[in-house]
């Protein structure tokens, strides 16, 4: 009963992109930047987007997110979007509790259930003790973990990353993702990435989509699997898939650059 | 408990470093005491020894002796006058200037109109209005207050919008992922995070009003201490321009450290 249930709502569309097209009006022309670009991402799904640089893949998350608008198509949402951004951007005159209420108090939602729900997640994910410190008082770890809880505190249906990691240092970077990972998947939370990183994109995701040159079309989407029981970023590096995976992207990848 | 074991631990080359600061401290303040001491007592000795002409360069003792006379030459009274016209011009400045700010960071069609305007009014010398304005204001104290306004208004302006504008767009950014509308963008983010700014400004903005009374008072020549001064120069009474402008000095200095006081405790 349990199993049918959770199986229903792995079924379960969060997003839907339509055929999206993006052209941008500048000075000295127009910029095609997306054509028809089409995917759905299920409940509780990790998908990464990966691309040249410059092929719109931030812009494709924008649009998704509602920041910017679309030439042709159409998204469909079920429910409120959450975006993680590269920096942290948590506000220095803030302490961590008040910097977490943020996305709560813009949308006018910081009742006492949701203040709650957010004490909850700082007790669960080890930052409630610092909850009266400042982001300066943080480490780049920890102060990417605030964020995420900031995000999370307005209870997305699913959740955008945009280069989220790629502000902090190496090792740091795999800390995070590692730590991150094990957030969304305990929280059941529906993630789409955007990383120049394959590595990363690999080691998170359970599809990853792979994008051509501007105008950017889909190119490819992998389905990611690892036999493994208990699969987390740091250890599906280590199966030998790992690099089969990464060497066919990077293929692909550099099939475009030479073009 | 973990720290005092940790105090007790501080090593001898750490002492030795902690003291080095500490002694040049004290070095640069007591040479600058010692710089104040000698100017004061050489131009007191050379005054007494009819070596310079007291009647032009006054004298450290008579400064005192007309400083200590307050009530003889009105002091208090000019000082006041002064106070209240330096600190009404600061606080519409201020005021006026963070409001008109923040119009032209909301829209950037005025912005973009009211630029070249801006940058002329900025560095066309406001003295230069000072008759102008009397004639339309009337030769008195709303006149100071309106040159007191119109040295540090422009500069207000400026000097906030490049603070507004320059606001981490990143932040701006993640306020909009919450679909934060402009009003919240402002309030939550741009706002808070230029109060460095606004506290930076306002330093400028005594100093400029300051100036601004001044020279409205040399003009209008009512009272303030402005108008000790001219007073003080046209009648040959030296003792009173020099104490005046050292009053002057203290009450510029005593501005600047109660906006300083104040941000200490706005900022943490």
């Amino acid at each position: 009963m349990e199993n049918d249930k959770k199986e229903n709502a792995e079924e379960e569309i969060v997003l839907k992109v339509n055929n999206i097209s993006k052209t941008y009006q500048a000075k000295n022309g127009e910029i095609e930047a997306l054509t028809n670009i089409n995917f759905d991402i299920k409940q509780g799904e990790f998908i990464s987007i990966i691309g040249p640089s410059g092929c719109g893949k931030s812009t494709l998350l924008s649009i998704i997110s509602g920041l910017e608008s679309k030439t042709k198509g159409e998204i469909k949402i079920d429910g409120k979007v959450g975006y993680m951004l590269q920096k942290d951007n948590l506000l220095e005159w803030r302490t961590i509790y008040k910097n977490v209420l943020l996305g709560l108090e813009i949308q006018k939602t910081n009742t006492d259930e949701n203040k709650k729900y957010v004490i909850e997640l700082l007790k669960k994910y080890g930052l409630y003790e610092f909850k009266d410190k400042y982001p300066m008082q943080l480490s780049g770890g920890m102060r990417q973990r605030v964020a995420l809880i900031r995000t999370l505190a307005i209870r997305p249906k699913i959740l955008l990353l945009d280069e989220a990691f790629s502000a902090l240092d190496y090792q740091t970077r795999l800390m995070v993702t590692e730590d991150i990972y094990k957030i969304l998947k305990e929280e059941n939370i529906t993630a789409l990435m955007v990383t120049h990183d394959i590595s990363e994109a690999i080691s998170m995701s359970d599809r990853v989509i792979v994008l051509s040159q501007r105008p950017a079309t889909v190119k490819n989407i992998y389905n990611i699997e690892f036999d493994m029981p208990n699969r987390t970023p740091l250890n599906c590096r280590e199966s030998p898939k790992f690099s089969r995976y990464f060497n066919s992207m990077w293929k692909e990848l550099e099939e475009d650059e030479e073009k | 408990m973990k720290k005092n074991k940790l105090k007790s631990e501080i090593s001898i080359d750490r002492k030795r470093y902690l003291k080095k600061i500490k002694v040049n401290k004290v070095l640069v303040l007591v040479t600058q005491i010692g710089i104040l001491v000698a100017f004061i007592g050489i131009w007191e000795l050379l005054a007494n020894q009819g070596i310079i002409d007291s009647f032009i360069t006054s004298q450290p003792s008579r400064i005192v002796k007309t400083f200590l006379n307050l009530s003889s030459n009105d002091l208090l009274e000019h000082l006041k006058i002064t106070l209240i016209e330096t600190l009404t011009g600061f606080t519409l400045g201020t005021i006026f200037g963070v409001i008109i700010a923040i119009i032209l960071w909301w829209s950037p069609f005025i912005s973009k109109v009211s630029e070249p305007f801006l940058v002329v009014l900025n560095s066309l010398p406001k003295v230069a209005l000072g008759p102008i304005i009397i004639i339309w204001v009337g030769a008195g104290m709303p006149a100071i207050i309106v040159m007191a306004l119109a040295i540090s208004l422009i500069v207000t302006i400026l000097d906030i919008l490049n603070g507004l504008i320059n606001t981490d767009k990143e932040k701006i950014k993640m306020a909009r992922t919450f679909n934060a509308n402009k009003m919240q963008v402002l309030t939550k983010v741009v706002l808070p995070a230029n109060i460095t700014t606004l506290f930076n400004t306002l330093k400028v903005n005594i100093g400029l009003s300051l100036v601004g009374v001044i020279s409205g008072e040399f003009l209008v020549s009512k009272g303030g201490l402005g108008y000790l001064i001219v007073y003080g120069g046209q009648v040959f009474k030296l003792d009173l321009v020099m104490t005046s402008v050292i009053i002057l000095g203290i009450v510029a200095a005593l501005m600047y450290e109660v906006i300083e006081l104040m941000r200490r405790k706005i900022v943490k």
